[in-house]
């Protein structure tokens, strides 16, 4: 490891300007041999043949670990005896950021955390500044927020069946759900111009009104995916193979799932019916029908099914939204330069991957004096060591695939 | 000298077996240049299978609809840094790629594309080509020792695991197509009285018997040679290490497994040694049980009215690629820019017309009769690999261990057992 490099902790890591506590490690080891102390967890079976364990890098440049997300493995021959996630490859100090741009100009960082659900981190974020600003957006906005954001749900839940089957060996869903990720995409694109960092909501509403035909835009899409859902499910979850790869591999008990604040689909599969939308409705969730789809092992495949589900109750969301979605302004009356009281506000809604949280602290200026974000990403990243500890290889890929992580949340 | 070399083709056996030195590498260099030549088309093929099952083009850039893409590989490769890590064992490094590449071309030596179209007929052809074929495991581990870096160690270690695990499998279901051969047994299609009764593990011998039984090992003792076959099926493509068995190379977990630390004409002698496997263990599956070089029903379906039909086959399918191949052009953008790529499928598919217009010539239609339904029985196999390779996931490894182990082999012992039995009684 090199000096300067994100896993060289020996160097202190400044999040702000000030030094808070010293973070040199008591004992000056060399950096390998603490790394391996933190794996100091498990043995290997027996020792035979002067055999013994393995340490690799999985990581940072590895095409299954969803970016630069490096996993360190000590293995007894394929037998994972212990882990460690270095973190960091990514950061770009997002938080710190926030405090040097005012409220509004800070909107678009957000989209850059989980660049893969950037609709639902924007909503996350205004929902936020509005209530400390206590606003609230009017409800078409409240309606078109909901109908992207589920649209998005159904995007990033697309993006990681693609890619977790891929990791798992199934080439081919990745590109049937690329092809149905488009459809929403364009939808976006055509609302506000963006594809992917899409920027789509303002503080206290939305700035675009819904362009010509895009309820039936969205109606066609919603004909047309349910089909294609079918098909993905086809390949996969009948699929013997598939079957063997994700049952009973990587379990997390309902127990641990909360012990470690892991959220969103990983939770709900360990049979927790925890859901922001429907526990602390935000925009205009409470006025429609939907189910929480739950799982019972919490182990891959269940978290594969919740998802799967999750995509067809999102459709179910948009359906009724997109009938019931009222006529009005779709700005609430916002002062041009925001600038909330003194204060500090929590505000959590459901991502595609969990509870994505703001915890805003004004000191009554136009910028934030501090924003801490709660990424589920980063959260459900702490539930890896334990639901791959005693697995294989493979396995850890599976895992770290029905995670769901994105490496631009886990580091910022 | 010049009767020494027109002496064979009197003959009625393979160059080998006749000891013609002449005819004998004249064999060599067709057979092993034909084979280079099928990874390259299997290489293009395979991409472009793969890409419509996952609504893609596939490559559409290099001549047209890709068709120059396997030149513009091989060129690249050979022109590419050629890297040794330094940290490496240079001498293994180096010998590795070939000791696959000699092993998985040397099968060839025994695959009978007809009944005389074979390099030599060796009297112990299958057991020959399972020796030869398991020798690619020691290149594996070999380059994955060599590249002293960690995940070719693992991908070495598994793939070891894995070749020498079904190969027990894979001897099995072999070993009860052989008994079939001196078995009289009753097929669907009943039996000749003209068959001699003795075994052999002559792979032309392997053919002939399935003829003179009248049926095809597939069909012999009805589930039997199918659970047989499907025993060799599974195994030969864990034996190629390829999905959803290509855990040894598996992209997502170890990179590219053993090969990760080789570049450019080394990596290429892997791919070629690779496919060459695969065409080798379909051929020697076609062999055994699908009657090799015979044409479908050469028994029941028999006179001159039918030979004629089956023998316009050849001609046929080449006609039909070349219709492929017009639509191609017809369909073509009518544009300056794609003049040149239009002519060149258009000459493309005038060839193809043309050999197949050839191929209806009676003395050369007779002749390419064996090879023809040899290589289409192969091509049937090669579209399987592609098949799988789009479908499924990959197996994890100690799942893998237990197919092989638990699942394939006692299965295997059972069907050799059962037609040692059925043999006797019947």
């Amino acid at each position: 490891m090199g000096k300067g490099q994100p896993g060289d902790r020996e160097r202190p890591i400044i999040m702000t300007d000030r030094t808070m506590f010293d973070l040199k490690p008591a004992d000056p080891k060399r950096i390998d041999e603490k790394y391996l102390s933190h794996l100091e967890l498990g043995e290997p079976d027996k020792t035979f043949l002067d055999s013994n364990e393995l340490v690799i890098n999985m990581g940072p440049q590895h095409p299954a670990t969803h970016g630069v997300l490096r996993v360190i493995l000590k293995l007894d021959g394929e037998k994972v005896l212990g882990t460690e996630c270095v973190i960091g490859y990514l950061h770009r100090g997002v938080e710190k950021i926030a405090e040097n741009r005012t409220y509004t100009m800070f909107n678009p960082y957000v989209d850059r955390m989980d660049y893969v659900a950037a609709v639902s981190n924007g909503l996350g974020y205004c929902e936020a500044v509005e209530k400390l600003l206590n606003v609230e957006a009017p409800p078409r906005a409240k309606y078109i927020r909901v109908i992207l954001t589920e649209l998005n749900r159904m995007a990033s839940h697309q993006l990681w069946l693609g890619t977790h089957a891929l990791d798992i060996g199934a080439m081919t869903p990745l590109f049937y759900t690329f092809r149905d990720r488009e459809e929403i995409l364009k939808i976006f694109e055509k609302y506000c111009g963006a594809r992917l960092t899409t920027h789509a909501f303002r503080i206290g509403g939305c700035q675009y009104e819904t362009y010509e035909g895009f309820e039936r835009d969205v109606i066609k899409f919603l004909d047309y995916v349910p089909a294609k859902i079918d098909e993905y499910e086809e390949l996969l979850t009948t699929n013997r193979i598939w079957l063997e790869r994700t049952k009973n591999v990587g379990v997390i008990s309902r127990a641990d799932a909360i012990a470690l604040g892991v959220t969103g689909p990983v939770l709900r599969a360990s049979g927790v019916k925890w859901d922001l939308r429907k526990a602390q409705p935000y925009a205009a969730y409470s006025d429609f029908d939907f189910e929480i789809p739950i799982g019972t092992n919490g182990d891959t495949y269940d978290r594969y099914t919740v998802r799967m589900e999750e995509m067809r109750q999102s459709l179910r969301i948009i359906r009724q939204a997109v009938e019931k979605i009222p006529e009005g302004p779709i700005m609430a009356k916002v002062p041009k330069v925001i600038k909330p009281p003194v204060g500090e506000v929590y505000h959590s809604i459901e991502a595609p991957k969990g509870e994505l949280g703001y915890f805003i602290v004004s000191d009554g200026s136009t910028q934030p004096y501090r924003i801490r974000v709660r990424p589920p990403s980063f959260v459900n990243l702490q539930a890896l060591d334990i639901m791959v500890r005693g697995a294989l290889v493979a396995d850890v890929i599976a895992v770290i695939g029905t995670l769901d992580i994105v490496l631009g949340e886990v580091d910022r | 000298m010049l009767d020494y070399i027109t002496s064979y083709l009197s003959s009625n056996t393979t160059p080998g077996e006749s000891g013609n030195v002449f005819w004998a590498l004249v064999y060599i260099m067709v057979v092993f240049g034909g084979i280079s030549v099928a990874v390259m088309a299997m290489n293009w093929l395979e991409r472009k299978a793969l890409a419509h099952f996952q609504i893609r083009l596939g490559p559409m850039r290099v001549g047209p609809h890709g068709l120059l893409q396997p030149i513009a590989d091989a060129i690249k490769l050979m022109t590419k840094e050629d890297i040794i890590p330094a940290e490496a064992d240079k001498f293994v490094f180096w010998i590795a790629p070939l000791i696959i590449l000699c092993a998985s071309f040397a099968v060839y030596i025994v695959v009978p594309f007809g009944p005389t179209h074979a390099i030599t007929d060796l009297n112990i052809g299958v057991l020959f080509m399972l020796g030869v074929s398991s020798l690619s495991v020691l290149g594996v581990v070999m380059a994955g020792w060599a590249s002293n870096s960690h995940y070719p160690l693992i991908g070495a270690l598994r793939s070891s695991a894995q070749m020498v695990s079904y190969e027990v499998a894979m001897g099995m279901a072999v070993v009860s197509a052989i008994l079939m051969t001196s078995l009289h047994g009753l097929g669907p299609y009943g039996v000749s009285a003209a068959s001699s009764g003795t075994g052999t593990l002559s792979m032309i011998g392997i053919v002939q018997a399935q003829n003179e039984q009248h049926v095809w090992f597939l069909f012999k003792f009805f589930p039997l040679g199918f659970i047989a076959f499907g025993i060799f099926a599974i195994a030969m493509v864990a034996e190629t290490n390829r999905a959803p068995f290509d855990l040894p190379e598996a992209e997502s977990e170890l990179t590219a497994g053993f090969h990760t630390e080789y570049s450019g004409l080394r990596w290429s002698l892997f791919m070629l040694g690779e496919y060459a496997a695969m065409i080798a263990v379909s051929s020697i599956a076609v062999t055994l049980w699908l009657g090799g070089w015979y044409r479908p029903f050469p028994n029941s379906l028999t006179g001159d009215t039918w030979d004629l039909v089956f023998s316009l086959f050849p001609g046929l399918v080449f006609l039909g690629l070349a219709a492929i191949a017009f639509l191609g052009v017809r369909r073509m953008p009518k544009h300056p820019y794609f003049r040149v790529q239009t002519i060149g499928l258009a000459g493309f598919g005038a060839v193809l017309g043309l050999i197949g217009l050839i191929l209806f010539v009676p003395p050369v239609r007779d002749r390419i009769q064996d090879i023809f339904w040899f290589v289409a029985k192969v091509a049937g196999f090669m579209y399987l690999y592609i098949w799988y390779r789009a479908t499924f996931p990959r197996y994890r490894f100690d799942q893998l261990m237990k197919v092989g182990w638990k699942v394939l082999l006692p299965i295997g012992i059972g069907v050799l057992i059962l037609t040692a039995i059925l043999g006797v009684v019947l």
